[in-house]
């Protein structure tokens, strides 16, 4: 068994910058990823950090823009601690060495993207997640922090208690890619899961083949709720054969984009008659939609976005990434032609319900990053908030859980009085067991329940688990006929992408639980083929998409609750915000072996003023 | 299993120390000449709708009919745009889930994909199908122990990377927090290529002082120095001391500017200039020539 005061699961932005906070706090820290550091998906974001650095801006024009982008589902004190705490987190990015690029007077630039009133967004190049993520590596390199990279953390250690608050959580188990051995790593302080975001959930992602919410899952499974995770944003420009990202940057710069007609229709279809193509991302995305399906898309399938007028100078300087990725993976020279580009699934905006230290409502056991809801981007995020959110909220957990006092927090989590938790809506299908175990009494997070109720004991519980997932792994590898896990992968991933897409509706979401039903039941058969103990990613793939199943099932049991419009959620049957009803958090929780939906209502309070709700034109 | 199979894979033989891959790889001769080393013999158009085969290096230690290293072959549909990477992941997911290799974001970012793709390094997830002579052979990067089929072990390239105190260190940060350092547009500039590297391992494969050399701290370690070195913000002393690290004796004055990582790099690093740029600096402060 391994012991560490903080154990980080997963190294992109948000866990490494979870670590150095804790380190910092002069805790023993351990990163635990399923990859090398440098790996991370962190490493593929292009736009940038939004901040407000400079005269003109403030942090409360910052809060203002991210309110109203995430249509009224923000938690303004998350919001407004984003806001507040990003310039300083970034200026301590530049203070590191990060390579921003500059302006004349060697200050760092800032950028126009979506949705914001003020060029706020701080970047290198288009390519500032690679900077990003290389930096805060080389902070943990310097301080010596302890890294086990091919890791794969495949269970909580979490104690049992009936109501998940009363739970803690004492480290995770983890299997170790190179050698096949399962170990226990005790946390005397606190695990912070950074594990990313549940992309792979989708068949045309931007995202990395690693992000395959295995954080979501495993939090979800030990009791802590996932909030909103119907709010799955699509970037508006992915190329249409590989997902891969086309930054929002081209359009920040001043790209356009064109229809089949030459028309440019963000414009001349009046989707954004004051913001154009630098509407905010869900707004785009419907719009390139909308021009493919009524016949104006290029083959039928996607839209062009236009660089060439920007000038090759200018576009070297600040988009040269750019040129690479569209003549590498779509074989077009972007300096000479427009790039082909259509929606693709790119963030979610939902994930483990956190409060703004971090904390989930089991003790000891918090969320940063992708794979966590504080909630900044409520139902849309904009361009440039991803990175912030990483910095400030991973710096924030990483010091809490290394026993640094934040202060009593406003954001409340868990079950509690101030939930209401009625759901009217009929479900298609019995949202029943998950995984291999089917005997009576299950524990919350799918496995045996312990006899005679509660272990508390640290050591032992971990021992524990760490037997269970021994057991759990040999009967995979010793099972030798059944299914595969890449065709149940294939058949989620269509599920999601043909009916919990950019468009939604009702009829469609219930196919789609059904779909994701019939996976989990084929997953009961699921075996590995592989008989090797080296380097099975055979195996570490079937655990993923296990996770990946749960998280799938959340996210349409979300996006059919929620019956109204909002943000990146698009709903035919009622295409209204309907602030009356829905100003509030969709939560699910897996209690007893099923998931349970309940909501909470969103904090409109801030500091000093109250949010608004208003029209959200762009 | 899967009744799709065409065929089942055929193995043939490889070398049997998995070290001696590289070393025995037949080199093309367009390669040594530096010039267009992968024109295809076929028209690309004439690939659409046609299988390509690719033979895939094997070997796993821990399972008995794959400790001897071999070659399988795989028939993989093309399609316009499939890359190497879309390939392997094909044969995996339809033929072999054994098939075993890294891979994580398919843009070229993270640097988990790269592959000794035709008798050299590449990315598998930015190298076309179409633009290769067939049939693909793919094999682990050479000079690499093997941990199992496409994997290799990364530890010594990453301990290298360590070696140069891969950090930037300066002395004194501006007071207040909120105030940031200054940095010219013309460093930046300077130091922007160096920044790109995506730790792939590429150019320490391709290397033959590295190859022969152990201690060699290799072109991404020296890359990794020169980003820092040239940092207007780092001060002269440390300056100072980052050349002593790339002037020791297994530093910078190894490189034999064969120019083949700079040849491999997929980000375009001019690695070899900035090795010769370090070894200039050397030379103005009057260090060690080994």
């Amino acid at each position: 068994m391994y012991e560490h005061d903080v154990i980080v699961v997963g190294a992109g932005g948000a866990g490494l910058r979870a670590a150095v906070a804790a380190d910092e706090a002069g805790a023993d820290v351990a990163l635990v990823s399923k990859l090398h550091p440098v790996r991370s998906h962190t490493g593929a974001a292009e736009g940038g950090i939004n901040a407000a650095l400079r005269e003109g801006d403030d942090w409360e024009l910052h809060a203002y823009d991210t309110m109203k982008g995430s249509d009224y589902l923000g938690d303004a004190p998350a919001v407004e601690t984003l806001a507040q705490d990003a310039p300083k987190d970034t200026i301590t990015l530049e203070h590191w060495g990060m390579p921003f690029s500059r302006e004349e007077d060697g200050r760092v630039s800032q950028r126009p993207f979506g949705g914001l009133s003020f060029p706020r967004t701080t970047y290198a190049g288009a390519e500032t997640g690679h900077h990003l993520l290389h930096v805060m590596y080389e902070q943990v390199v310097k301080r010596g922090i302890q890294v086990y990279d091919e890791w794969y953390v495949m269970d909580l250690a979490t104690t049992d208690e009936d109501d998940p608050n009363d739970r803690e959580c004492h480290g995770v188990v983890a299997y170790d890619v190179q050698s096949g051995a399962i170990e226990g790593f005790k946390a005397n302080d606190g695990v912070v899961l950074a594990t990313g975001g549940p992309g792979q959930a989708f068949d045309h992602t931007t995202n990395a083949v690693s992000c395959t919410g295995d954080g979501h899952a495993m939090a979800y499974r030990a009791g802590a709720p996932l909030e909103d995770m119907e709010f799955i944003q699509f970037h508006p420009t992915s190329l249409p054969s590989t997902g891969v990202l086309i930054s929002e940057g081209v359009r920040g710069e001043g790209g356009i984009l064109y229809n089949n007609d030459g028309e440019r229709f963000m414009f001349e279809h009046g989707y954004a008659n004051n913001s154009g193509e630098l509407a905010s991302r869900d707004v785009v995305a419907r719009a390139e939609l909308t021009e493919v399906n009524e016949g104006r898309g290029v083959e039928d399938e996607y839209v062009h976005l236009d660089m060439r007028h920007l000038g090759e100078e200018r576009i070297l300087d600040r988009l040269e990434n750019i040129l690479h990725l569209a003549e590498d993976f779509e074989g077009v020279d972007g300096l000479v032609e427009p790039m082909p580009v259509k929606p693709g699934q790119h963030y979610a905006m939902g994930g483990i319900e956190v409060d703004e230290n971090g904390q989930t409502c089991i003790n000891g056991l918090y969320a940063a990053g992708e794979c966590a809801c504080v909630s900044v981007h409520g139902g849309n995020r904009l361009g440039g908030n991803a990175l912030p959110e990483l910095i400030v909220f991973g710096k924030r957990a990483g010091r809490h859980a290394a026993g640094e006092d934040l202060g009593e927090p406003q954001i409340r989590t868990g079950y509690g009085d101030d939930v209401e938790d009625e759901t009217e809506t009929e479900l298609p299908v019995h949202p029943g067991m998950a995984g291999l175990d089917t005997a009576d009494g299950v524990a919350a997070d799918g496995g045996e329940r312990t006899d005679g109720g509660v272990t508390t004991d640290a050591d032992g519980l971990l021992e524990q688990k760490v037997e269970r997932t021994r057991e759990h792994v040999d009967y995979l590898m010793e099972k030798d006929d059944g299914v595969q896990h890449a065709e149940i992968r294939q058949k989620l991933q269509n599920a999601m992408t043909d009916y919990v897409n950019v468009f939604r509706t009702e009829e469609g979401v219930k196919k789609a639980l059904r779909l994701i039903r019939e996976c989990r039941e084929e997953y009961q058969d699921v075996y590995v083929d592989d008989p090797s103990k080296t380097f099975n990613t055979d195996l570490q793939q079937t655990i993923e998409t296990r996770n990946l199943i749960d998280v799938a099932e959340t996210i349409a049991l979300g996006a059919l609750v929620r019956n109204e419009f909002r943000g990146a959620h698009w709903r035919q049957e009622n295409q209204i915000r309907d602030d009356e009803n829905w100003l509030k958090h969709t939560l699910i929780s897996w209690n007893d072996g099923a998931p349970s939906i309940f909501y909470r209502p969103v904090i409109l309070e801030g500091q000093d003023k109250t949010y608004e709700p208003k029209v959200r034109s762009y | 299993m899967s009744t799709q199979q065409p065929e089942q894979p055929e193995s043939q033989e490889a070398p049997k120390d998995p070290e001696m891959r590289g070393a025995e790889s037949p080199v093309d001769e367009k390669e040594k000449e530096g010039g267009d080393i992968d024109q295809t013999t076929a028209d690309k158009s004439e690939l659409e709708g046609e299988s390509v085969l690719i033979k895939v290096f094997r070997y796993d230690p821990e399972v008995a009919d794959k400790q001897e290293p071999r070659f399988d072959d795989f028939h993989v549909p093309f399609e316009r745009g499939m890359t190497v990477l879309d390939a392997v992941m094909y044969a995996r997911d339809t033929y072999d889930s054994s098939l075993t290799f890294r891979h994580s974001c398919r843009q070229a970012v993270c640097g988990s994909d790269a592959f000794f793709v035709n008798g050299k390094q590449r990315l598998g997830c930015k190298t076309q199908l179409a633009d290769l002579e067939h049939p693909v052979r793919i094999e682990p990067l050479p000079h690499q122990e093997v941990v199992k089929d496409l994997v290799v072990d990364m530890d010594h390239f990453y301990d290298q990377m360590h070696t140069v105190e891969p950090y930037l260190q300066q002395d004194d940060l501006p007071e207040g927090e909120l105030e940031e350092q200054r940095q010219s547009r013309e460093n930046r500039e300077k130091v922007k290529m160096s920044t790109r590297c995506i730790w792939c391992g590429a150019c320490m494969s391709s290397c033959n002082i590295a190859a022969g050399d152990n201690e060699y701290l290799g072109p991404a370690a020296i890359n990794k120095a020169y980003r820092f070195a040239m940092d207007d913000r780092e001060d002269e002393d440390v300056k100072e001391h980052r050349l002593r690290i790339l002037e020791q004796e297994h530093g910078v004055w190894r490189c034999q500017t064969q120019f083949s990582c700079t040849e491999v790099c997929p980000k375009d690093i001019p690695l070899t200039e900035h090795i010769q740029e370090l070894k200039r600096e050397a030379v103005k402060k009057n260090l060690k020539f080994w």
